[in-house]
């Protein structure tokens, strides 16, 4: 009692000293106890904007990966603390964002998904030398030797020469009209596809570019059935994928629809209805392919999150089954390590499960791995062709 | 040929779209003297009561249309008149303005909260099918589309010009005070026109969702394009906002088509500009003049 006040509260000794055992306790690493319990993975993606479609997936396939790896324990005893920080499509709030959760020192950074905010925070990952593991495919992303960036998609150099032998070879097309969203993603996108027709000796006919959010493409549509191309191929978001499907199908446009994943997608097929029918084109991943792996993260996500995940959801999945095969494989959580492994490394389905299928990191961060061909029969797509890993 | 008339047809649809919800932006400014920059937003949520009302009800799409126009009229009509346009308006236009401004930031950030920032599908009031007239193909969606929003239209104008209500509320309009001397009650008249603007964005919302998907974003573009079709047409004319409408609807899908689609965004912009230089009352307003 001698330590209380006639008051009755604490004296000012008492609350000293316990103010100085809990700075002691702080000071001797009660508090970094706790932070290096979990490992800081921010995943700094689109969830609002034009965006949204490609990063609710991507989160959400990051989140289902979480919590399996959680569940047993973590990367190496340590839990992942991976918050989802929303970009809104916007390139400069995602550089923002990634300066922000640089200042917190993270292991990793996941996304962006939009090609524009992957170059516009990938010098910045770089220069704290951090591994950033995105989801765009514009193709100048790893062209520009940044040893920290890593894909896990195709980049446009990978996926359009398979566009353009199927244009050449499936369909038989003399020219093709080509539709695209300007943004980095769709730029590049355009950009390989025409070099890659002009390899082919395949013309162009008419080359629209669209905006990014786009809701009105009755003009575009009238201008692609004046060019009377044998093909039109499009590379737009999912969310104007659809809309553009709608209209076209409003507008009777009898020319074969060619795309890469994103038109393809399941959103797509969900927002277009009846219009998706038809589409063709690559596929990069898919639940729908006949690989079992791909098939049962299909269901686990569908159970998990109540709707039919697309291409970004098993993106986001193998991100964080990348990582966690890296940190075990090097037995150290080590930043710059991981980008070093990575580099050149494969990555088998026997020895992390997560993978799903078999993928190889090149040099600049690309990855290699099978692909699908795809059609939308009947509001659902079908995959009726696997091509194989590039490197084999 | 066959192209500038799908052109113009397209436009028209799309104009017919702007022009309900620019006829609301008229009517709100003659009964009451309110701009509601909420008004694209109230063309937005409508879509999403629907699909509350189809998925969390499991009603039918005609009743959870039905469901969704009542709601609407309730929720931004009586509740937006009553909650935020009467008390705000007594200090003032510009607190009136800045609240119509915060209102449509709630409501864009709530619906994306409260449904998802991802476009939903919404079902159409038609099936998928295409009309050939003299060798150009329309889609049936299209016409539906011009067709409801022009009988719309054309029932409120004959509800207003030619109904004992219609010209209560058009003298309300004209002079609050000598139709209050007259025995009308004025505020009930200013209430009807909130349930009629409201129930107006309800229709633009069902017809426009099935084309643009139900998205908590959809009212930024309707809201600026039906704001400069009402200018266009004449602010103080609900006739004169209907020509506007479908005339930035025809003018934008044109040139989209045959001048650039990049600058296609500016293009409401630059004849809001325009107008607001040469002929600030509008192709069909007329001068008003005010004392201070």
């Amino acid at each position: 009692m001698g330590h209380e006040t006639a008051r009755g509260g604490p004296s000012r000794r008492t609350s000293l000293l316990a103010l100085g055992a809990f700075a002691a306790a702080l000071g001797t690493g009660f508090g970094p106890a706790a932070a290096q319990d979990t490992v800081f993975i921010p995943n700094v993606v689109e969830l609002s904007g034009a965006g949204a479609v490609s990063g609710t997936n991507w989160r959400d396939g990051i989140t289902l990966a979480v919590e399996e790896i959680n569940a047993k324990g973590g990367i190496l005893g340590k839990k992942l603390n991976v918050p989802h920080i929303d970009t809104q499509s916007d390139a400069s709030i995602a550089r923002a964002q990634v300066q922000k959760v640089l200042d917190d020192k993270p292991y990793v950074i996941l996304g962006p998904v939009f090609s524009g905010s992957v170059l516009v925070t990938m010098t910045l990952a770089q220069n704290a030398e951090i591994p950033e593991i995105v989801g765009g495919e514009a193709a100048a992303i790893t062209q520009k030797g940044n040893p920290f960036v890593f894909r896990t998609a195709f980049g446009q150099q990978f996926s359009m020469p398979k566009i353009a032998n199927y244009i050449r070879d499936g369909l038989k097309a003399k020219n093709v009209a080509v539709l695209w969203v300007n943004n980095d993603f769709g730029k590049g996108g355009r950009d390989n596809f025409a070099k890659e027709m002009q390899a082919r000796g395949i013309k162009v006919v008419a080359d629209i570019s669209t905006e990014s959010g786009q809701v009105d493409f009755a003009s575009d549509v009238v201008k692609l059935k004046a060019a009377n191309a044998d093909a039109v191929f499009v590379y737009t978001n999912e969310e104007e994928s659809a809309r553009f499907l709608k209209e076209a199908r409003k507008q009777s446009l009898q020319a074969p629809l060619i795309g890469e994943t994103t038109l393809l997608s399941q959103k797509v097929i969900e927002l277009a209805g009846d219009a998706a029918n038809g589409v063709k084109g690559h596929v990069g991943l898919s639940s729908d392919a006949p690989v079992p792996a791909l098939a049962a993260f299909g269901e686990k996500f569908k159970k998990r999150f109540n709707y039919a995940n697309d291409h970004n959801g098993i993106k986001g999945y193998i991100a964080v089954y990348m990582i966690k095969h890296v940190t075990e494989k090097m037995g150290k959580f080590d930043s710059k390590g991981l980008a070093d492994t990575l580099h050149g490394l494969t990555i088998t389905p026997e020895q992390e499960p997560g993978i799903l299928m078999e993928a190889t990191w090149d040099k600049n961060g690309d990855i290699d791995r099978a692909s699908f061909l795809g059609e939308v029969v009947g509001g659902k797509q079908k995959i009726v062709e696997v091509l194989p890993k590039l490197g084999k | 040929m066959s192209s500038f008339l799908q052109l113009l047809v397209s436009g028209l649809a799309t104009g017919a779209i702007y022009a309900l919800v620019a006829v609301g932006f008229s009517l709100l400014w003659q009964a009451s003297q309110t701009i509601n920059f909420a008004q694209g937003e109230f063309v937005m949520v409508p879509a999403f009561f629907v699909l509350v009302a189809m998925h969390g009800l499991g009603l039918p799409f005609p009743a959870a249309a039905l469901a969704g126009i009542a709601v609407a009229a309730i929720l931004l009509g009586l509740l937006f008149r009553r909650a935020v346009v009467a008390p705000m308006l007594q200090h003032g236009l510009l607190p009136l303005v800045v609240s119509t401004i915060a209102l449509s930031i709630f409501m864009r950030e709530a619906v994306k909260d409260f449904y998802s920032a991802q476009a939903q599908p919404f079902p159409s009031l038609v099936a998928d099918r295409d009309i050939e007239v003299f060798g150009t193909v329309f889609s049936l969606q299209s016409l539906v589309v011009l067709a409801v929003a022009v009988l719309v239209t054309a029932g409120l104008h004959v509800f207003l010009q030619h109904t004992r209500l219609g010209r209560m509320m058009q003298a309300t309009a004209q002079n609050r005070a000598v139709a209050q001397i007259v025995g009308i009650d004025v505020d009930r008249m200013v209430l009807l026109t909130f349930l009629i603007n409201a129930m107006l964005c309800a229709v633009a919302s069902i017809l426009i969702s099935p084309i643009y998907l139900a998205k908590f974003t959809n009212g930024e573009t309707l809201g600026q394009a039906a704001f400069v079709a009402a200018i266009i047409g004449g602010f103080n004319q609900t006739r004169g906002a209907m020509v506007g409408g479908l005339l930035l609807g025809v003018l934008d899908n044109l040139c989209a088509a045959y001048l650039s689609a990049q600058y296609r965004s500016a293009l409401p912009l630059f004849l809001l500009v325009l107008f607001i230089l040469f002929r600030p009352q509008g192709l069909m307003g007329r001068v008003e003049e005010r004392t201070v």
